[in-house]
């Protein structure tokens, strides 16, 4: 079996594709997330953001607060399209 | 859709207290939680808290998490919604939007919100980091204290904080051998009461150690042997320093990073605060962030303790209570209490860090 150093759980990301990426002047996190889905997985980067943070600030040399991260946008979490789907049928009013 | 009064976002050891408070000033609150049962992380602390009656001290967490889940559910003044996930806020109109039981979308308008949603666990990079038997603390605990299973025969537990310092007594506890605690960090970041309990029964700490590599028993794919190495003051990894532990379970235990992505939605200014676990809330003493009526506490502001987390939430439910008009002429002495309370648990020198980062917080 092959050895592989995981960044990104959800969407089976490994550390080696990321520095390949920043090899090739990608350093920003919207990026590398965009090209990998890094981040976009059943967690939505509960596990990666911060080691992918500290990654790419190490990788341009800077401190992790300068680093901007990606977009929050609802849903926090994954959840099944039937529940929206289900519309206002579906919406408990009280 | 649904209105609150104050909303209460997560019934862990923070929510609960600030539901508790809001409510004894006047306020109705409506807590919701993601799971089954209120008490959070509560639930896996078999172990006795510190601090001193207000925060429960002596008593352990796992009956705390049980006394204050039953305060909260006779209370007249709190709703309790479980099984319900807080995954929106919309910034336009400040409404919430609340996944029910898997199948419902609920939208609920809340006059003053106070997150308390906790936080996750960090995680390391190493060659083969996932392999089955590599664990993070809180699944250990999980494993272990919630449902009866131990999770393997042999442990290297990765962190000597005061988590990885309690699940390794955890685990002895329970029958399980552990094997080494190491650290990255040149001493060890957790109580002295909790690391001379794991030092005592023979287990090494090794300090200014990190996970070099995993490698796995090559029937099974699962783990069967962690390699670590010596960290430099620089913390680069110094080659010849490796030492091996033949161990099928490897417990993650390196920290946690805020659960803050509702006060990101919310747009509530954040700053990053290694000290505090991350990306943290801007806030006042009162515990609201920059974005008016959204307040929060625990370890979403900040990763400590379950103790402090209590106290921020009172703080955070008097305010928010205070906020709407509920003052019985009590606010500020009770403010001033919870205020006192926080300074003493931060006091000492395992305070420092906490206090260095809230002092970067607040310039």
């Amino acid at each position: 079996m092959k050895s592989k150093t995981v960044i990104c759980r959800c969407e089976d990301v490994t550390l080696e594709e990321i520095e390949e990426l920043m090899e090739k002047g990608y350093t920003s996190m919207d990026e590398i997330k965009r090209i990998t889905r890094c981040g976009m997985g059943q967690c939505q980067g509960r596990t990666c953001r911060t080691l992918l943070l500290a990654e790419l600030a190490k990788a341009v040399k800077t401190h992790p607060a300068e680093i901007k991260i990606t977009t929050f946008r609802p849903p926090a979490k994954n959840i099944k399209m039937s529940v929206i789907l289900g519309g206002i049928d579906n919406e408990q009013n009280g | 859709m649904k209105h609150a009064e104050i909303a209460v976002i997560g019934g862990g050891p923070a929510g609960l207290m600030a539901a508790l408070a809001a409510a004894e000033m006047g306020a109705k609150v409506t807590l919701v939680d993601r799971n089954s049962r209120l008490g959070g992380q509560l639930v896996k602390q078999t172990h006795k808290f510190f601090g001193s009656e207000k925060e429960y001290a002596s008593i352990r967490g796992i009956d705390i998490g049980r006394i204050l889940a039953t305060e909260v559910h006779k209370n007249p003044n709190i709703e309790t919604m479980l099984n319900s996930t807080v995954v929106a806020y919309y910034p336009d109109d400040g409404v919430l939007g609340i996944e029910v039981e898997e199948k419902k979308w609920v939208k609920m308008k809340a006059e003053r919100i106070v997150v308390a949603t906790g936080a996750s666990e960090k995680y390391l990079l190493f060659e083969n980091n996932d392999l089955p038997g590599i664990y993070g603390a809180g699944a250990v605990q999980t494993l272990m204290n919630e449902h009866g299973v131990v999770p393997g025969k042999n442990v290297l537990m990765v962190g000597a904080g005061n988590i990885g310092l309690i699940v390794s007594y955890q685990l002895m506890q329970a029958g399980v051998n552990v094997k080494a605690i190491i650290d990255a960090a040149p001493s060890i970041g957790g109580y002295w009461v909790h690391a001379s309990k794991v030092a005592r029964l023979g287990v090494p700490i090794l300090t200014s150690y990190t996970v070099k590599a995993a490698y796995p028993n090559e029937m099974t794919g699962a783990l069967e042997r962690a390699v670590i190495w010596r960290v430099d003051d620089r913390w680069q990894p110094v080659p010849g320093t490796e030492k091996v532990f033949n161990v099928d379970v490897m417990c993650i235990a390196v920290g946690l990073s805020p659960l803050a992505e509702l006060l990101w939605q919310a747009g509530c200014k954040m700053m990053y605060v290694p000290e505090l676990g991350g990306h943290v809330p801007v806030r006042n003493d009162n515990m609201e962030t920059t974005v008016s009526g959204i307040y929060v506490a625990g370890d979403v502001a900040g990763v400590e303790e379950a103790s402090s987390a209590m106290m921020e939430g009172r703080l955070a439910g008097l305010s928010a209570a205070k906020s709407l008009g509920y003052d019985d002429g009590t606010y500020e002495e009770k403010k001033a209490e919870a205020l006192k309370e926080l300074e003493n648990l931060r006091s000492g020198p395992v305070g420092g860090k906490i206090r260095k980062g809230l002092a970067q917080l607040a310039s």
